[in-house]
């Protein structure tokens, strides 16, 4: 009877972590944050790209309007790979896109986006990356689709492709 | 002469305690930075880490001890942004239940087996 007991608690407790190790395998190991619970846009003051001066959250974000927050940076490969789609993107006269450069060298962006092409309205400077932060990235280049209420409704990681801007194009028609 | 070395004293005080201060910032700042998790380079913690994504949190964390905020805040900041993964050590919800009761219950049980074996033994 005590070996039988014995025997069955065994078995459950190897059952659990062999349960446990299963469902972990197919877990995939790259962590991919979720978007904050709050969605809301945070309150910031940075440097614009182009005139150099400084400018609110406020400012750059209005309300009644779609906005698509695109993090990129010269040095970054996949950024080159989503360009013509963020260009193709810009036409669209529903959505406004704003271009934050994220730790970058300021001389290598204007030749970047010069010989690129320049999809965004306004485009900010993150030299050190805070602001990336505030908005919960992690990377270059990740997009974010801000909706009329300046809340974040889509966290796209990673360069953007056709099924993601067919599925922006769903949202903000 | 005597004013001179009251004003001495007064600013080697200010220095030393700012120095305190600033030591105490640093110290808070390491700790904060071991026990968070960086996640570009899993399995390294954002002390650790000289990547991109790491030195922006150095320079955040940095920011907000200067800005006052106590590292409960700092943590609750981040895992807002990052979720619970973000942090070494994880607070008590329905996701980590088992992380944290499950070694408590294998003491219990473990305790009961020896306790047993041993009264059995006495026997």
């Amino acid at each position: 009877m005590k070996n039988k007991l014995i025997i069955i608690i065994l078995f459950v407790f190897l059952s659990f972590c062999f349960i446990i190790f299963y469902k972990g395998l197919n877990n995939s190991n790259t962590y991919t944050p979720e978007i904050n619970d709050e969605k809301t846009i945070p309150i910031f003051k940075v440097k614009d790209f182009n005139s150099n001066l400084d400018i609110t959250s406020d400012k750059v974000f209005e309300k009644n309007s779609y906005y698509i927050l695109n993090i990129w940076a010269s040095w970054c490969l996949p950024c080159r790979k989503e360009h013509p789609l963020l260009m193709q993107l810009s036409k669209n006269k529903s959505v406004k896109l704003i271009g934050l450069n994220y730790r970058d060298n300021l001389k290598n962006a204007k030749k970047f986006i010069n010989t690129l092409g320049n999809p965004y309205s306004q485009i900010l400077i993150d030299s050190d990356g805070t602001l990336s932060i505030e908005f919960g990235a992690y990377g270059v280049p990740e997009t974010f689709l801000i909706d009329k209420n300046k809340k974040i409704i889509e966290k796209f990681v990673g360069p953007i492709n056709q099924e993601i801007l067919k599925k922006i194009e769903t949202i903000i028609k | 002469m005597k004013i001179l070395k009251f004003l001495l004293i007064i600013v080697l005080i200010t220095g030393f305690s700012e120095l305190k201060t600033d030591e105490k910032n640093i110290n808070l700042k390491t700790k904060i930075l071991k026990n968070i998790r960086c996640l570009i380079c899993q399995g390294q913690s954002v002390y650790d880490s000289e990547s991109d994504f790491a030195s922006s949190i150095k320079f955040i964390v940095d920011k907000k001890i200067n800005e006052g905020s106590s590292e409960g805040q700092i943590y609750e900041f981040l895992r807002k942004k990052y979720g619970d993964w973000i942090i070494y050590d994880p607070k008590l919800n329905k996701n980590t239940y088992i992380l944290w009761l499950l070694p408590i219950l294998l003491f219990f049980f473990g305790g009961a087996i020896i306790y047993r074996s041993l009264i059995i033994k006495k026997n």
